[in-house]
């Protein structure tokens, strides 16, 4: 019962919205805005087929190792830099100016320096998408509970032990915020990287559909990026629920008190 | 009359500090321990000049008024912070970092207990941290566990548990941990009276069962008298030692009967009586040791 209310909850308001853009769209013959109908049969039609293999899978596999070597890159060096006063003393103003850069921006550089290859569009997704993960994970080492790390300390874990039992724990409800950010820019990233100059991937396809007037099609793709935003963010929660179980617990014994 | 004390501490204090404590049977000797701390504003001086000795398997309370330097003492002796001056030894040993053989509760047990760990985990964590063998780790969490009548919700997470039940697992954690001397700061300072006076017992009855020496500090008086063989009041800030007392109660204590005796009394009038000559500004005309 419970599970069937949730999931009710859950598709309620799109089957709504789609309804809305059905009878919105019914009987028109605007060639800009397709049906329901339409849409769903060129999805299919488009998409199973050979641009699983030629498109998506590609731009998947590009967006993952992007944020993974962000995720993996940003929690590395955010716990040297939060725990290293001189390194963040030295550090500090170099990475508000780069993190001020639109990544979008270094995507013609980038292809000049590298060539239109798939470490450059990797580059463009880290150049982005580490900065969250990266700051976050600066601020949550730093605001590790005084009282927590003395008694750490009385009990003999430094080093490695209190890396792993004390500080990694204690940021990751920031860092699992950076991690969130990460994930959206990353799939923007993804898009873009592709649009300049490129001969496969979703970003590439959406603009040839673009270019071609081929507009059920290009709406298509416009949809499958919605759905891999959705699934990334399902898969983050389903992982922050895990890692941060005892986050939320503390959290709610902390505001019924 | 302050500057009489520096003088003659100074004078002793070079001594000791050449290797050997001044008292051989000494686990944890203090010895002219000064911590000024550098601020902003200038220097604060939080303790000026402290000399105790504390013997194997003693049990002494540290009582003063607030703002004593009582939490910049044990951050001394615990090793998590060095003093500016004077020197802290544990078994004839200098203590330059937190030594193996000593565990610290925190008044804080909301904050000193790992949030993402069980009960269970939170206990055995120093002990795993030792590398020690599973079994021998399992048999001492039990034991500590048991110890603090917890054994009943090793997989709780602190949190879910009440004040009084976090600091029983902060115990248990330095019961576990197996240390030659136990340092608590103000452990019971911020639980309910009820909790506190069973915590109290739970302290008598570890120190009985295991032996360990236990400074105690607290800002309590009834407490440092109740729980204490011995009190050691502080002067108000820059600390020196007031007055070091003995507390010639009997052995078995508990809450109803000991705290109506006369000398329980006696003891508390007089100990009181010395914070206030200390809040006061009053400070011993000599040194007390």
């Amino acid at each position: 019962m419970k599970i069937l209310k949730g999931l009710g909850y859950a598709i309620g308001l799109p089957a709504l919205l789609v309804l809305v853009w059905a009878l919105a769209t019914a009987g028109e013959t605007n060639f800009f805005v397709p049906t329901p109908g339409t849409l769903l049969a060129t999805f299919a039609e488009t998409w199973f087929g050979d641009r699983i293999l030629s498109d998506v899978l590609p731009s998947l596999g590009r967006l993952i190792v992007g944020v993974s070597a962000a995720i993996i890159i940003g929690i590395v060096a955010g716990l040297l830099i939060g725990s290293i006063k001189w390194l963040r003393d030295l550090t500090e103003p170099v990475l508000e100016f780069f993190r001020a850069i639109p990544p979008p921006v270094l995507v013609p550089v980038l292809m000049l320096l590298m060539g239109i290859t798939d470490s450059m569009k990797v580059t463009v997704i880290i150049s982005g998408c580490i900065w969250p993960v990266l700051l976050n994970t600066i601020e949550g080492v730093r605001a590790i509970d005084g009282v927590l790390s003395d008694s750490a300390r009385t009990y003999g874990i430094t080093g490695g032990a209190r890396i792993r039992h004390l500080v990694l724990p204690s940021a990751a409800p920031q860092i699992m915020a950076g991690v969130r950010q990460c994930l959206s820019i990353g799939l923007i990233l993804m898009v873009i990287s592709e649009m300049f100059a490129s001969s496969s991937g979703l970003g590439f396809t959406i603009v040839q559909f673009q270019r071609s007037f081929a507009i059920p099609e290009m709406w298509s793709g416009i949809v499958i990026l919605g759905l891999i935003g959705v699934l990334m963010s399902f898969i983050f929660q389903i992982t922050e629920r895990r890692i941060l179980r005892w986050y939320h617990g503390l959290r709610e014994v902390e505001n019924a008190v | 009359m302050p500057s009489e004390i520096t003088d003659k501490n100074t004078v002793t204090n070079p001594a000791p500090a050449g290797g050997t404590p001044p008292n051989p049977d000494a686990m944890l000797s203090v010895l002219g321990v000064k911590k000024v701390y550098q601020t902003d504003g200038g220097a604060i001086e939080a303790v000026r000049n402290l000399t105790f000795d504390l013997r194997a398997g003693e049990l002494a309370c540290l009582v003063g008024p607030s703002g004593s330097g009582k939490t910049t003492l044990l951050k001394c002796i615990s090793g998590l912070m060095a003093p500016t001056e004077g020197q802290v030894l544990l078994n004839g040993v200098e203590v330059s970092g937190p030594p193996k053989k000593m565990a610290v509760v925190f008044q804080e047990y909301g904050r000193s207990l790992f949030p993402w760990m069980r009960v269970r985990e939170n206990v055995e964590l120093p002990l795993k941290n030792q590398r020690l063998a599973k079994a021998e780790r399992d048999r001492l969490v039990d034991e500590a566990l048991e110890a603090v009548g917890l054994s009943h919700v090793p997989m709780s997470y602190p949190w879910q548990l009440s004040g009084g039940m976090q600091q029983r697992v902060a115990i248990a954690r330095a019961v576990a941990y197996q240390p030659e001397v136990l340092l608590m700061d103000e452990p019971f300072a911020a639980v309910d009276a009820q909790t506190r006076a069973d915590l109290e017992d739970l302290i008598r009855s570890v120190w009985k069962k295991l032996g360990i020496t236990i400074l105690f500090v607290t800002h309590d008086i009834d407490e440092s008298v109740y729980l204490g063989e011995r009190v050691i009041i502080l002067s108000s800030s820059p600390t020196v030692i007031q007055e070091d007392l003995v507390i010639d109660l009997p052995a078995e204590r508990d809450q109803l009967n000991t705290r109506s005796l006369p000398r329980f009394t006696e003891l508390r009038h007089h100990v009181y009586e010395q914070i206030q000559l200390a809040k006061a500004g009053h400070r011993p005309a000599a040194a007390s040791r």
